[in-house]
Formats: C-alpha cells, structure tokens, sequence
C-alpha cells in the first residue's frame, strides 16, 4: 500500500530539528532516519505520521568519533558504516561481526544504527550491543540535552524513555579494552530474517580467570538486557566447558520469553542456552 | 507540506523534473513520473528487492525512500545499465547463464549486484552469496543468478 499524506520537513541543523519535533510532536510528528522501519510501518497504514521530521540532511550528525573511552556514533550513521571496523580496538571488530546479521546490504545503506534503537524492536541486533555494553544514549530536545542509560533506555517491545519531543542525537558505546574477547550468535529461520534470540558476550581473561563479563541477550523477551546472573557464573571462573554451561544455564533460567505463533517461550529459553553457549565458545576460540 | 512540490531527480544522468506529494516513493517516481518502468514494485515494503536501485552509487530499496529524499543525487536503474546498445557484461551473463525466467526480479538482482561489483570487484564468494540474499526470485532457485554474478565478475576484471 501507499503511505498516507504528511508535512515534510527536512531541517539542516539539530536546533530546526527538535524544534520542529517540539511543534509536531504533539500531533503525531516524527523523524525520519533511515526509513527502514518506519516507511514499511506507514505502507502497511500501521503509522500514520501527520508530519515527517527528516534528519539525513542535518549537519554533524553523520559523524563517528572516539571521545573519552567512548565511541559516539550520530543519529545518520548507517549500519554499513559498520562493514568495516570503524576502530582499531576489540569495538570495532565487534561491531563489524554483529552488522552484517541486520536485515540485507541495500537495507543497511540506508538504515541507521541510532534508528534501530529508537525503534527499539525486541530483535534489534543494535539494541543487544546497546544493552550488553551498557551504551550511553544521548537525547536532545527543545528543552535542552539529557544522557540516558541503555538499561534506562529500553522500555518494552518497540518502546524507549526517549520523550516525544527527544532526538536520539548520538549513541555512545565504551572503548572496550584491548584484550577483550567477544562472541555474537543469533538464530533466524532465514538469512536476513529477525532473529527470534541472540546473545553477545564479552569477557577478558586474567590471571586463568574471566573477568569484566557481559552476557546480552536479545529478541528473546520484549527488550534487550544483560543479565547479571550468569554474568556471575562467569566472572572468576576459568574459561572453559564449566563455566560456559553454568552461564548459560543461568541465561535460560533468567529469561522470561515472548511467545508467538511459531515459537514456544520454551524453544526461546532453549535457544537462549545454546546461543549463550556457542558465544562464549567463539570468545574463548577468537 | 502535503501539496506537491516540484523537484529535479537525476535518473541514469537524465534530469526529470517532476511535481509529487512527499508520500510518494522514489520507486512510484521512477516508474510513473519518469517513465522508467524497468525498476518494479512488488512487496512495497522493503522484503523483495525488485525496486533496487543505485543512490550515489549504493543498492536501496526505492520503496524505502521518497523521492523528495533523492533531489541532487544520482540515480541509477536498468535502463541505464547497456551502453550504445550493447548489454553490460552483467546483463549478458545473465542471459549467457539462464539467470531470469519470468524477469520481474532481474533489474532489481542486476542493479544490486551491478553496485556491489562496482565497489568491491574482487567479492568472496560467500559474501557475494550473502549480498544476493538481499532480493527474492521466484523462478530461477537462485543458483544461475549466483554463477552469472560470478562469471560477469571475471569478465569485468579481464576487461579491466
Ligand atoms: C526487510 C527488512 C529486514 C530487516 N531486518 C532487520 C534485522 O534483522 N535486524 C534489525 O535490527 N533491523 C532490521 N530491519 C530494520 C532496520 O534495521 C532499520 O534500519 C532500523 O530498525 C530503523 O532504523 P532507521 O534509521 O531505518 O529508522 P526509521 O525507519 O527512519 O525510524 C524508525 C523509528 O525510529 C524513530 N527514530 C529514528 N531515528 C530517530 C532518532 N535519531 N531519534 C528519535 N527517533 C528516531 C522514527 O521516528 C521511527 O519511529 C529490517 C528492515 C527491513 C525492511
Ligand atoms: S518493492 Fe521494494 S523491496 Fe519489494
Ligand atoms: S525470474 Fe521470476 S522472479 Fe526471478
């Protein structure tokens, strides 16, 4: 189907965008990033949007950087600005090996990686990274500037704390430091299909010992988390069979999954498991 | 603004000017304004691939864009793809490989692969296949679009 009428707006500057978004919002306005989301939404009539906000040409916000420890990725960065590590560190390799699970190549040209975090879609590969890493989320409005928590951010299946009249300007993920081991598995019935779970795990060794151990899991319940008991599992454990089954385990148990025609929360929290597994196996193996 | 406005798309080096609503896609745009009917339509909701085209040079979904977004760049579809008359190397291995039985999903298969061998000529065979999967066909079980992609791939390297 088409997409019902709207006012285009089509700002250069951050000031004109949440401007506009703090005169529309009230009546349905929204930016518009990549599109890949929110333009299939309004062809099925899902949106309606009264008025489009449209960020690709606003000034400084295509930009990547590295700042105090922190890589800041602007709100047009698309997801193939990924294919190719963006930094020399272990982040870089990781965001290189979790991009090319998102969608397909010509949607990852147009589709931004601070788009799939506003959309906040359960099996949003980006929002697992946000999660797991603990991403720094910074929103901008009218009224000013606030920093968000990721695990402040994510509010439910397609839901975020981001206010109406809030930007998403810029993600900020930490540096992780060298040495650090990560894994990235998921499972869809097709390539390119949403995955019905995944897990990222990061960890260091020191000493024999795991340490700094992230466990996050995606797609399975209705927002992205770390979750901290198997986490526990790993830290000070030795890398190896042990510690992985036990950490997994814990994942499984801590999960209370979404259930959909095709999939029993059952075979989520199995998948779950064996994602967790094969990921911190693919860590110790990197 | 909901009326139409007026702007200049640049399709195969051609400039339209054209007066649409902002609701419109790129893809309606191509195809009813301009007059390009090769780009195709099928799913409209960014799944199929048929609309493919190349913005500044990088497979999109034309469905996934309007075409108030594609003022002041370049736009590449199907019919710009045979020079002089003679089919590109990757339009003739396409027919050379049996690679298109009913067509609908070919300009969008061609211009996919026709941006990805642009950028990267000397594309893996596993990544080629995984670029691929971007589109759907319903004819050929896709084998024959991979080994035309494959031998067009050569053939513009020896010609290189
Ligand atoms: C066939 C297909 C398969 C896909 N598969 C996957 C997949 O496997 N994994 C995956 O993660 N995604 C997938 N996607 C979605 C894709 O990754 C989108 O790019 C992403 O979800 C949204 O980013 P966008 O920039 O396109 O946002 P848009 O579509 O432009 O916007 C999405 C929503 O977020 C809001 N928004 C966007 N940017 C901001 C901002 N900076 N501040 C505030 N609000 C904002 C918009 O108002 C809108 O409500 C798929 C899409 C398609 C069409
Ligand atoms: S018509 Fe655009 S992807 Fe199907
Ligand atoms: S040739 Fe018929 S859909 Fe591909």
């Amino acid at each position: 189907m088409k997409p019902a009428p709207f006012q285009y707006h089509a700002p250069k500057t951050v000031a004109d965008a949440v401007a506009l978004l703090a005169a529309h919002a009230g009546d349905d306005g929204r930016i518009l990033a990549g599109g890949q989301s929110l333009v299939p939404t309004m062809a099925f009539r899902l949106a309606r949007p009264a008025h489009l906000i449209d960020i690709n040409n606003v000034e400084g916000l295509d930009c990547i950087a590295e700042a105090g420890g922190r890589l800041c990725i602007g709100a047009t960065v698309r997801h193939a600005a990924f294919h190719k590590p963006v930094t020399a560190g272990p982040l870089g390799a990781l965001l290189s090996a979790v991009v090319r699970h998102i969608a397909h190549y010509p949607i990852r040209q147009r589709g931004t990686f601070c788009g799939s975090l506003a959309h906040a879609d359960p099996a949003s590969e980006w929002c697992c990274v946000a999660a797991a890493l603990d991403a720094e989320l910074v929103a901008r409005s009218a009224r000013g500037e606030r920093v968000i928590q990721a695990a402040a951010f994510f509010d439910g299946a397609m839901t975020t704390t981001l206010a109406e009249d809030e930007l998403l300007a810029e993600a900020r993920l930490p540096l992780l430091p060298e040495g650090t081991k990560f894994g990235f598995q998921e499972f869809s019935r097709r390539a390119g299909d949403f995955a019905i779970a995944m897990a990222l795990v990061a960890f260091r060794v020191e000493g024999g010992r795991i340490a700094d151990a992230r466990i996050g899991i995606g797609g399975a319940e209705p927002a992205a988390r770390r979750i901290a008991k198997a986490e526990a599992a790993l830290d000070g454990a030795a890398p190896g069979k042990d510690a992985f089954a036990a950490a997994a385990d814990a994942a499984a148990a801590a999960m209370d999954p979404m259930e959909d025609v095709n999939t029993s929360a059952g075979y989520r929290r199995d998948l779950v498991r064996t994602l967790v597994r094969r990921a911190l196996e693919d860590a110790a193996a990197a | 603004m909901t009326e139409k406005t007026d702007i200049t798309l640049t399709v195969n080096g051609r400039d339209f000017a054209v007066t649409v609503e902002p609701r419109r896609t790129l893809a309606d745009t191509i195809r009813d304004d301009c007059g390009q009917t090769g780009t195709h339509i099928g799913c409209e909701h960014g799944v199929c691939g048929a609309c493919t085209v190349l913005l500044d040079g990088e497979p999109v979904r034309s469905c996934l864009m309007f075409a108030v977004q594609a003022e002041g760049r370049e736009i590449r579809t199907v019919e710009g793809l045979a020079a002089d008359g003679a089919l590109s190397p990757l339009q003739q291995a396409f027919i050379d490989n049996h690679a298109l039985q009913c067509g609908f999903c070919t300009p969008g298969f061609l211009m996919l692969a026709t941006g990805v061998l642009e950028r990267d000529p000397d594309i893996g065979e596993d990544e080629l296949r995984e670029v691929l999967s971007s589109n759907l066909c319903r004819c050929t079980g896709y084998q024959n679009i991979v080994k035309a992609v494959k031998s067009a791939a050569a053939t513009m390297k020896a010609g290189r």
